[in-house]
């Protein structure tokens, strides 16, 4: 069985408060696909994204990472296998400096150091922030954030990336760079987003939600042209399709 | 800015110096420790109407502050944010121990402004010690050192968590702050309604993001034990850190120096 092979059946999820936030989820993706979760705010993205890695765990219906039911027995090897990449990079940052920070998964995979410094190396340097490694995390731009936030998940070699809004808060040029890194990427890849046109450029496949459901699943050109489904959703077509009158 | 920005950043330049590459932040985190715990003990083991034998032992934070390239400002300020404290416990010596027990210039000084003014002497220096521990060595490598020296891990951690969550509380409490300083319009004072509502919604976002965290931290395998880089080496300049702070503070404590020295001079006149 595929190592990147992610799948939802009948995932339903309901907020203590009793708010219904996903209903009878199923998807399955593949190896190495680039799948785009998108919707209006509430739709359930970010409570989707929490049940991929098991942060959250629904009360029906279930997750499968290749092969493996997300449950309490498995959730050490699913966050191995699934790596998370938060909104708000701040929440992810919270070493003295970039090099433990990045160091903290390997180190909590059990590595010695010395691999644990190569791994930190390398993911450093696939993100282009080589150069960063002995700045503390609170001094960095927004972008050299981000690109820390990623190199802290793929240092610790997970083969699906869930990344909820990478692109939020970022210039035109760390946007562009961060997506010709994610396109770079041979991961499985799930982004939660609101930027449609990181849609087109990066993904193959997209799923609509709208109110814990998802609408549609298809090909982002099929997806974008069906302006009254974007219209139910809350969503438009992506900013490059629409004409300035 | 608001005054928990400027709060915050100190916090921070605080544990910064410990990247300065110097002998002192070169030295193993376990000497410092040790030194510092003999220091804050010989201290607090004199008698509670000492001041002038206490004053030899400045020289340790001093000579820490140079070495370590911590500028004295910085320790003084932080001094006088935790001053409150020791003011509380001292100052109702002079009201309850009023007999005379110095005779200054003719004047006689009551014992307990004696004890008062020791007492604040004893603060300045443990908290110095400890302030200096932590700047010259930074938090993490001070709870790897702790670890080392054998206090459980579920109390270091506890520790990295107040330093990492207390960060997070007052940068939400700064933004809410300039929040309703630009609504305010000028007014100053923040009427107690107010003040409680901002004090509930301070507890839940605090609680909402420490909340998130704790998921990012899961999200990369953490298992409740915090790990370091930090490989502690013990070598020998460490030992000699150790022994001479060792040797210096029981000197200091045996004898009383500022006496010694005035009798020496002294017994030099004719």
């Amino acid at each position: 069985m595929s190592r990147h092979l992610i799948e939802a059946r009948g995932l339903t999820y309901r907020y203590p408060d009793g708010t219904l936030a996903l209903s009878d989820i199923s998807f399955r993706i593949g190896h190495g696909e680039a799948v785009a979760v998108i919707g209006g705010n509430g739709a359930g993205k970010s409570t989707l994204l929490l049940h991929l890695n098991g942060s959250l765990q629904s009360g029906a219906g279930e997750v499968r990472v290749a092969d493996l039911p997300v449950g309490n027995a498995t959730l050490t090897q699913i966050r191995n296998a699934v790596g998370m990449l938060f909104q708000d990079p701040d929440d992810q940052l919270f070493m003295g400096s970039v090099f433990d920070d990045v160091a903290f998964g390997p180190r909590n995979l059990g590595l010695p150091e010395s691999e644990v410094a190569g791994r930190v190396n390398d993911a450093l340097a696939t993100v282009g922030a080589r150069h960063l490694a002995g700045r503390p995390p609170y001094r960095l731009s927004g972008g050299e954030k981000r690109a820390v936030a990623i190199a802290g998940v793929i240092a610790m070699a997970p083969s699906i990336l869930v990344l909820d809004e990478p692109s939020d808060g970022l210039d035109p040029a760390a946007r562009r760079r961060l997506i010709n890194l994610l396109r770079s990427f041979s991961h499985t890849r799930i982004v939660a987003t609101h930027d449609l046109d990181l849609v087109l450029d990066l993904c193959s496949r997209v799923l609509v939600m709208n109110r814990g459901r998802i609408e549609a699943d298809g090909k982002p050109q099929a997806i974008f042209t069906d302006t009254e489904l974007l219209a139910r959703c809350q969503l438009e077509p992506p900013l490059s399709w629409q004409r300035r009158s | 800015m608001s005054r928990i920005d400027d709060t915050l950043r100190e916090l921070r330049s605080l544990d910064s110096f410990a990247a300065l590459p110097n002998t002192l932040t070169r030295l193993d985190p376990r000497a410092k420790i040790l030194a510092t715990f003999f220091y804050i003990a010989v201290v607090v083991s004199f008698d509670r109407y000492t001041i002038l034998a206490l004053l030899p032992l400045a020289v340790y934070p001093v000579i820490l502050a140079a070495l370590g390239d911590v500028p004295p400002s910085l320790i003084a300020r932080k001094l006088l944010i935790a001053s409150p404290f020791a003011l509380m416990i001292g100052i109702f010596n002079p009201l309850l121990d009023r007999a005379p027990l110095v005779d200054l210039f003719g004047m006689d000084i009551a014992a307990g402004w004696v004890s008062f003014a020791s007492i604040l002497l004893r603060f300045a220096l443990t908290v110095s010690a400890a302030l200096l521990l932590v700047a010259t060595t930074g938090f993490h490598r001070v709870c790897a050192g702790l670890n080392q020296l054998g206090v459980p891990r579920i109390l270091t951690t506890q520790l990295l968590f107040l330093f990492r969550y207390a960060e997070v509380l007052a940068g939400e409490a700064s933004r809410m702050g300039t929040a309703r300083e630009l609504r305010a319009c000028g007014r100053r004072r923040l009427n107690l309604g107010v003040y409680a509502g901002l004090l509930g919604h301070l507890l839940l976002r605090a609680l909402e993001r420490a909340q998130r965290i704790h998921l990012a931290m899961l999200a990369r395998g953490f298992d409740g034990e915090m790990r370091g880089p930090h490989q502690l080496a013990w070598r020998r300049t460490d030992m000699f850190f150790l022994v001479l702070c060792a040797a210096c503070f029981a000197l200091a404590r045996s004898i009383d120096l500022p006496r010694a020295l005035g009798h020496i001079l002294l017994g030099a006149l004719p």
